[in-house]
C-alpha cells in the first residue's frame, strides 16, 4: 500500500483537521482487571497549532502520546492522521506513518550515541531511502537551522544536554513531518537551555509547523496557543492562550 | 561494536575455518603422496613376491635342514600359458650386494631382471639403453644403474662405458634410468629430509643386470644362511610381476594368479599385491577422513555459531534503547533485521576471511617444516567462505528477529 503524503492530495487551511480523534479508548488488560487508561477522547488539531497536552501523574498523557505518535493502537475509536485513519494499520504502515508523518522529540533525548550529529539528523530519511547525498545536504541545513552548522562531526557525548536536543529537533524535521511531537522536551534541561529549546519551537511555530507537546512545564503552557489537561483518562478543560 | 568482544566472537569461525582448510590440504597431500607411490607399482600390474613361510619352529629341530620356497620359473611359465589378458610377465631376482667401482664402495640393491622391466615399472632411459635380449641370450655382464647412486658410486665420472664390480665379478655400465614421478614437488618421496639424511624406506636406486646373467653368476637359486642357526634357504625367483591389458581384468587376473599359486604351492611362500586394490583402499580411506574431518569442521562451526548467536542476543538486548528509537524514527521491522543480521554477517564473513588467511598459511609451515606435500583445494576455500556466511545468516536470525519484535513503547522506556 503506497502512501502518499497527504499534503498532496488534501489543502491544510484549517477546514481539515491535521489530527482528528473519535471516541478513542485505550484498555490494558492485568490480569482479570481491565484498566481503562484513556476513556472517549475526543480531539481535533488543526494544521499549524501548537498544543500543550498537560495532566498530573497517570492522567493518561504517556499513553496518550504513544496513541498520536502510533507507536501504539486503540483500544477503539478513530484516529486520522493527516485525513488518513491510522487505527487499523499494520506494523510496517505505522512504521511508514511515523517515519513521514510524524516528528520525534524525547525528554531523553534519545539520539544515538554511536552516530555524530549529520549522522543522527540523517537517520529517518535513510528509512525513506533517501541517498546519502541528498540526506546529507538537508541534515547540514537542518543542523544550521537549529545553530550547530559548527558541530556537525561531533558525537552526543560530546555535546551539552541542550545542543542534543537541539539535534534531536532538527531530526524531528529531516522528513518534513504533519506533527512535532514531543515528550517533556525540557524535562531534562535546565533553565537556560530549556529556555533557548522553547525558543526554537516557537520558532518552528511562526514557520506554520503543527506542534504537540505533552509536558509537566507550565513555562510551555504558557507560550502554546490550546493547553489541553487530562485527566483520569478524559479530557478535562482547555484552554486557550492569547497569543 | 566493541572491537574486542567482536575479535573474540570471530575467534571460532576463524578457527573453526583455518583447521578444516589446514587439515583437508595435509590431508589431501598425504592422499596425493600415497596415490602417487601406489601409482608408480602401476595400476594395470599385480606383484607377486616371495615371502618365508612360517613354519613349525619345532619340527625343525637341531639337524640342518634346506628349505627351498618362494616363485619359480614354472609359475611364470604356468601364467604366461594359462592367464588370458597378460600382456608382460617379469620374473626378478633381486639381490644384496657390495658393489665397487675404483675406490667407491656402496651396498645396494641388485635387480636381475628381463629386458621389458620398464613395462612394467616407471624407469625410464635416461643415457645409453636397457638391457637387451642379446644380453640376455649371452648372459652379459652389463649393468644399467640409477640415477639416484651415480653421485655416490661414481662421483663426477661418466658411468656410461665403466667397468663395475658386482660382488666377485665385473660388469660394464651401458645404461643409466631415472624414476619417473608425477609431481616436481612431491615432498614425500625425496629420498633426504630436511638434515639431509637419507628417508628410510624411500627408494635408494639400484642396478639392473640381465636375469640369465644372475642365473650363470650367482646361482639358479639364491642361498640364504642365517646367522646362528643351520638352515639353507634356497629361493628361484624373488618377485615376478605381471601386467594385464585393461584395468577391468586387474583383478579377475589376480584371481587366476592366486588359483594357480595355491595348486602348485604347498605353503603359502608368496604374496599378492594389486596396486590398483591399494590405490582404491587409499581413496576410500582418503573419503573417510573427509567425511570424519567434515563433521568436526561441522562441529566447531556449530559451537562457533552459537557463541555468535550468544552475543548478538547479548548486543541486541544491549541496544534495547536504539531499536525502540529506530523504529519511532520510521524502522520497519524489516530494517532491524536487516541491521543486525549483516552486522552478524560482517563478523563471521571477517572471520572466514581470517580463517581462510590463516588456514593458508598453516599447510605452507607444514610443508616447510616437514617436507610433506600440502595441498590447498579451492573447493575447501569456497565451502569455507560459503559456510561463514551460512552461519552468519543462520545464528544472525534469531537475534535479529528479536530485536525487530521488541515493542518500541518498552524499548524507549529501556535504561
Amino acid at each position: 500500500m503506497v502512501m502518499q503524503k497527504a499534503r498532496d492530495t488534501v489543502e491544510f487551511d484549517g477546514d481539515i483537521p491535521i489530527l482528528k480523534m473519535n471516541k478513542l479508548c485505550k484498555n490494558y488488560q492485568l490480569g482479570t482487571v481491565e484498566l481503562r487508561v484513556l476513556r472517549e477522547i475526543d480531539l481535533t488539531i488543526t494544521s499549524g497549532e501548537y498544543v500543550a497536552i498537560m495532566g498530573p501523574s497517570g492522567s493518561g498523557k504517556s499513553t496518550l502520546l504513544n496513541m498520536i505518535g502510533c507507536l501504539d493502537r486503540p483500544t477503539s475509536g478513530v484516529y486520522q492522521l493527516g485525513g488518513q485513519s491510522v487505527s487499523d494499520l499494520n506494523d510496517d504502515q505505522l512504521s511508514m506513518i511515523r517515519g513521514t508523518r510524524i516528528g520525534f522529540i524525547f525528554q531523553s533525548f534519545n539520539l544515538i550515541s554511536q552516530l555524530n550529529v549529520i549522522e543522527n539528523i540523517q537517520v529517518p530519511m535513510y528509512y525513506q531511502g533517501l541517498t546519502e547525498h541528498e540526506s546529507a545536504e538537508r541534515a547540514r541545513e537542518l543542523a544550521e537551522m537549529v545553530g550547530l552548522g559548527h558541530r556537525v562531526d561531533h558525537r552526543p557525548s560530546e555535546l551539552s544536554g541542550g545542543q542534543q536536543q537541539r539535534v534531536a529537533i532538527a531530526r524531528s524535521l529531516a522528513n518534513d513531518p504533519l506533527i512535532i511531537l514531543a515528550d517533556e522536551p525540557t524535562g531534562n534541561l535546565d533553565s537556560t537551555s530549556g529556555a533557548e529549546i522553547l525558543d526554537i519551537l516557537h520558532r518552528l511555530h511562526e514557520q506554520d509547523k503543527t506542534l504537540i507537546a505533552v509536558t509537566h512545564d507550565e513555562g510551555i503552557a504558557v507560550g502554546a496557543e490550546r493547553v489541553i489537561r487530562l485527566f483520569d483518562g478524559r479530557i478535562d478543560k482547555e484552554e486557550y492562550n492569547k497569543q | 561494536m566493541h572491537r574486542l568482544r567482536s575479535t573474540l566472537t570471530a575467534l571460532g569461525i576463524i578457527f573453526g575455518v583455518s583447521s578444516v582448510i589446514a587439515m583437508l590440504a595435509i590431508g589431501e597431500g598425504a592422499s596425493q603422496d600415497a596415490q602417487e607411490k601406489i601409482a608408480q607399482l602401476g595400476s594395470h600390474n599385480i606383484i607377486i613376491k616371495t615371502v618365508k613361510p612360517t613354519e613349525d619352529q619345532s619340527a625343525l629341530g637341531q639337524q640342518q635342514t634346506l628349505m627351498e620356497y618362494g616363485l619359480t620359473y614354472a609359475d611364470a611359465e604356468r601364467f604366461r600359458n594359462a592367464i588370458p589378458n597378460v600382456t608382460v610377465i617379469v620374473p626378478n631376482r633381486r639381490l644384496f650386494e657390495q658393489v665397487q667401482y675404483r675406490t667407491n664402495r656402496i651396498a645396494i640393491e641388485v635387480v636381475g631382471t628381463v629386458p621389458w622391466y620398464p613395462e612394467i615399472s616407471s624407469v625410464r632411459i635416461k643415457y645409453g639403453r636397457f638391457l637387451s635380449s642379446i644380453d640376455m641370450y649371452y648372459k652379459r655382464g652389463i649393468c644399467v644403474v640409477d640415477e639416484k647412486i651415480i653421485n655416490d658410486l661414481f662421483g663426477f665420472d661418466d658411468p656410461l662405458g665403466q667397468d663395475i664390480k658386482i660382488a666377485s665379478d665385473y660388469y660394464q655400465v651401458v645404461g643409466i634410468v631415472s624414476e619417473q614421478t608425477k609431481s616436481e614437488t612431491s615432498s614425500g618421496l625425496e629420498e633426504t629430509d630436511a638434515t639431509g639424511a637419507k628417508k628410510v624406506g624411500a627408494n635408494l636406486g639400484g642396478i639392473y643386470i640381465p636375469l640369465n646373467t644372475v642365473r650363470n653368476r650367482f646361482g639358479e637359486m639364491s642361498l640364504q644362511i642365517t646367522s646362528g642357526s643351520r638352515n639353507i634357504e634356497k629361493v628361484e625367483l624373488q618377485e615376478i610381476i605381471v601386467k594385464v591389458a585393461n584395468i577391468d581384468q586387474v583383478l579377475g587376473t589376480r584371481q587366476s594368479v592366486e588359483t594357480i599359486l595355491k595348486r602348485f604351492h604347498k605353503k603359502e611362500d608368496y604374496k599378492i599385491t594389486v596396486p590398483l586394490e591399494l590405490m582404491r583402499q587409499a581413496k576410500e580411506f582418503q573419503r573417510i577422513f573427509t567425511v570424519v574431518l567434515g563433521s568436526i569442521a561441522a562441529i566447531s562451526l556449530l559451537v562457533g555459531g552459537i557463541g555468535i548467536m550468544n552475543i548478538m542476543l547479548a548486543t541486541v538486548s544491549e541496544r534495547t534503547r536504539e531499536i525502540g528509537i529506530r523504529r519511532a524514527l520510521g524502522a520497519k521491522k524489516r530494517d532491524v533485521i536487516f541491521q543486525f543480521l549483516s552486522e552478524t554477517l560482517i563478523l563471521t564473513l571477517s572471520g572466514g576471511f581470517l580463517g581462510i588467511f590463516l588456514g593458508c598459511l598453516i599447510p605452507y609451515w607444514v610443508t616447510y617444516f616437514t617436507e610433506r606435500r600440502t595441498v590447498i583445494t579451492t573447493l575447501s576455500l569456497l565451502l569455507a567462505f560459503v559456510i561463514s556466511a551460512a552461519v552468519g545468516i543462520i545464528f544472525g536470525l534469531y537475534p535479529a528477529y528479536r530485536a525487530a519484535n521488541m515493542d518500541p513503547i518498552e524499548s524507549l522506556r529501556h535504561e
